[in-house]
């Protein structure tokens, strides 16, 4: 929507620029799952490859180790704004290799948005600010208890909700425990640890216990629809682990608009899961402008992007579409800040204890993974502990048993 | 007929069939030549591609990553890690169970029985059935199973009409997954056999069932004794290509459930294109590929073992 309208004005302004210019949009019909395998078959093919692609920024370094895109350094090193783009943001678009794949136009944040009115009903503080995972499992069962009828807690929990399962759910949690998913250390994938067993403990404590939606509903592709454009207008959920481009879907003119959505439900940290440092945890991604390897116009494409990212159509999309900018001057923007119905305010101050994906070629294979284990705990096919012995089997798989390690758990 | 002609004869016919093995060699090096453009058209258009995915079975091929460059032999390794894949255990059975109860159960057996109810009944009375019996037929798979998501899911067709008399909305997907995908394929392909049945029974030699009924058998007796046995082999041939063909289906299950929710619906087909396109593994997925392809000659083979036919 916010996207269209921005590429839109971009189109136009470029092709006034370069009279004898078409820029033709193709986009990609494709559930999460398949959206990447079209993009990647996409880019693999002269004939099909686009000039410029729009890359989700866990793709990059996969893409670039497959030489599906290009490196863009030689064109960066020569652009002057480069300079305004957000360090940490930087990081999502460089690959192992050191060089940069694209050019960030979105990035994002999650956290925990609950519902001001539930928790009144339910008797627990307004505002939240949840300081463990104990309290936010007691304050789903509070709701569940005080508040029939509505859904306690929501969390993608599918391989139908693809990446946003892995990230949004399983990562917002393990990312709060002591362990993580790669060790840059030893460069080596932590197939087993305290933190993803507790992790998947979580969610197996949530839909154990009734305090999850019903599976039909959160298992399918439209899972995210659902939450936002039904459960969340109607007040039908408690607490959602989700982004803080939520609301972008009740702005006028949206797919269902709600104009007071942001005073009914508010976005809060997601706490570590003991409180400890730096007491609260985020993750963020984002999207950036790519030119693939097999492109025609490369030198083109770059000058669309750098007009795609400049100040004014950055803040034109991040104001349309309710992203997170990952451009420094944007940010202070006091139009951008004070957006109305947006909670970029609250969004942006996260950035300060984010984490981002392991920017490694496996990850994107290692996530469908990670699906599959939150899958199988959600719909209790396996316990925690076979779902983890699952997925180190499978990653061990797709990495090699010389890139994987195991630490301790009980 | 004195010696000399005798030998004449010989000699002549020696000569004929110097000149017939000249004229054949000739004529099958001539049709070698002319079959060599659509010989090297089926080799690089259709041989090759399948020696070519028995390679890539063996490598760790990838769509995005390192390995999407530089392709590493494996040898057995996505063999070796496929026997040990709870995953895959898990999708054979469910192949297996879905082959049993849609195939094998349900499109063979109600086939046969609805071309055996409509036998020598009058034109209309067949019309009538067989025409709506074919319409699953003719359905894309697609569309079939856009028809069942209306029909079942939670604010479907089904759902409606229970909630007239009074039956509280269930989520058929989810709560029968595999029930539903097996019924929307037995919709879809009975006709098939009940076409390969209809011809077959309209074999049957009428004299030996008159005979038979002369001789006062019953229509079970008939059933089993005469007709079974006259129709074995098509019986056998219908068996072969329902389960090549059901064995294979992608589109209705995956259009349907997704091949969920968990694993509930995830046949070899989902759980091939699952790992080589969502997940990335190209070389696992042409593996299992090649699995599905062994799975499909050993249950021909069976059939025809079962049944004793000669093919």
């Amino acid at each position: 929507m916010g996207l269209k309208e921005w590429l839109n004005a971009v189109k136009a302004e470029f092709e006034k620029q370069h009279p004898d210019v078409k820029v033709r949009f193709v986009p990609i019909q494709a559930s999460e799952g398949d959206f990447f395998a079209k993009l990647a078959l996409m880019v693999k093919n002269e004939q099909t490859a686009p000039d410029i692609v729009t890359e989700d920024t866990f793709m990059i370094n996969s893409d670039a180790a497959a030489g599906n895109i290009d490196p863009l350094d030689k064109y960066i090193n020569q652009w002057d704004d480069w300079k305004n783009f957000n360090d940490s943001v930087k990081q999502g678009v460089t690959a192992v290799d050191g060089k940069i794949y694209g050019v960030p136009y979105s990035t994002d944040t999650r956290g925990l948005w609950y519902n001001v009115n539930i928790f009144s009903k339910a008797g627990l503080p307004v505002p939240w600010n949840p300081k463990s995972w104990d309290d936010v499992l007691e304050a789903a069962k509070t709701i569940k208890e005080k508040v029939p009828g509505v859904v306690p807690f929501w969390a993608n929990s599918g391989k139908a909700t693809g990446e946003a399962t892995s990230m949004q759910t399983f990562e917002m949690l393990l990312y709060g425990t002591n362990d993580t998913l790669y060790n840059f250390d030893t460069k080596k994938w932590v197939v087993k640890s305290q933190g993803f067993l507790d992790s998947l403990e979580f969610i197996h404590e949530i839909y154990s216990n009734g305090l999850g939606p019903e599976l039909s509903q959160v298992l399918t592709g439209k899972a995210g629809d659902i939450v936002q454009t039904e459960l969340m207008p109607k007040e039908k959920v408690g607490i959602v682990l989700n982004g803080n481009w939520v609301p972008g879907v009740w702005r006028e003119g949206g797919p269902s608009p709600w104009p007071e959505g942001t005073k009914v439900y508010k976005l809060t940290a997601m706490p570590t899961q003991h409180g400890q440092d730096p007491g609260f945890t985020s993750m963020s991604g984002g999207w950036a402008l790519s030119i693939p390897t097999k492109a025609d116009n490369k030198d083109l494409a770059w000058e669309f992007i750098k007009l795609a990212t400049s100040k004014e159509y950055n803040k034109l999309y991040v104001l349309k579409q309710g992203d997170l900018t990952p451009r420094t001057d944007v940010a202070q923007d006091p139009e951008v800040l004070n957006a109305p119905g947006s909670v970029t305010k609250e969004a942006a101050s996260f950035i300060k204890f984010t984490h981002f994906r392991p920017g490694v070629d496996k990850y994107p294979a290692v996530s469908t993974a990670i699906q599959a284990a939150v899958e199988a705990v959600a719909t209790g096919s396996l316990s925690p502990t076979e779902a983890m012995d699952q997925y180190a089997r499978e990653v061990t798989r797709i990495v090699g048993s010389e890139n994987v390690e195991v630490r301790e758990y009980k | 007929m004195d010696a000399e002609m005798r030998k004449n004869i010989h000699r002549n016919i020696q000569h004929f069939s110097n000149v017939q093995n000249k004229r054949d060699g000739r004529l099958i090096l001539r049709s070698i030549l002319f079959l060599f453009p659509a010989c090297s058209l089926l080799v690089v258009f259709f041989i090759g591609p399948i020696l070519l995915t028995f390679y890539f079975a063996f490598t760790n091929m990838s769509l995005t990553g390192t390995t999407a460059q530089a392709i590493e032999f494996v040898g057995f390794k996505n063999f070796l890690y496929m026997f040990s894949d709870p995953n895959f255990r898990v999708s054979v059975i469910k192949t297996i169970i879905f082959l049993v109860f849609s195939a094998v159960i349900g499109q063979q057996v109600l086939g046969f029985i609805l071309a055996l109810l409509m036998k020598e009944r009058n034109r209309t009375f067949r019309r009538v059935i067989g025409a709506t019996v074919l319409a699953g037929w003719v359905t894309p798979e697609v569309v079939v199973a856009f028809a069942f998501f209306a029909f079942l899911n939670e604010h479907g067709t089904l759902n409606t009409m229970l909630q007239w008399i009074g039956i509280k909305p269930i989520a058929w997907l989810f709560t029968f997954p595999m029930v539903s995908v097996i019924i929307a394929n037995i919709w879809h392909g009975t006709a098939f056999s009940m076409l390969v049945f209809q011809s077959a029974l309209d074999n049957v030699p009428k004299s030996l069932e008159e005979a038979a009924i002369i001789d006062g058998a019953t229509g079970w007796q008939r059933l089993w004794k005469i007709i079974i046995p006259v129709i074995k082999g098509q019986i056998v041939t219908n068996m072969i290509l329902v389960t090549l063909q059901t064995l294979g289906v992608f589109t209705l299950i995956y259009a349907l459930t997704g091949g969920g929710p968990g694993m509930a619906t995830q046949t070899l087909p989902i759980y091939m294109y699952n790992q080589a396109f969502v997940n990335y593994q190209l070389g696992y997925g042409t593996a299992i590929s090649l699995a599905m392809l062994l799975i499909g000659i050993i249950a021909s083979l069976l059939y025809i073992r079962l049944l004793k036919v000669k093919v």
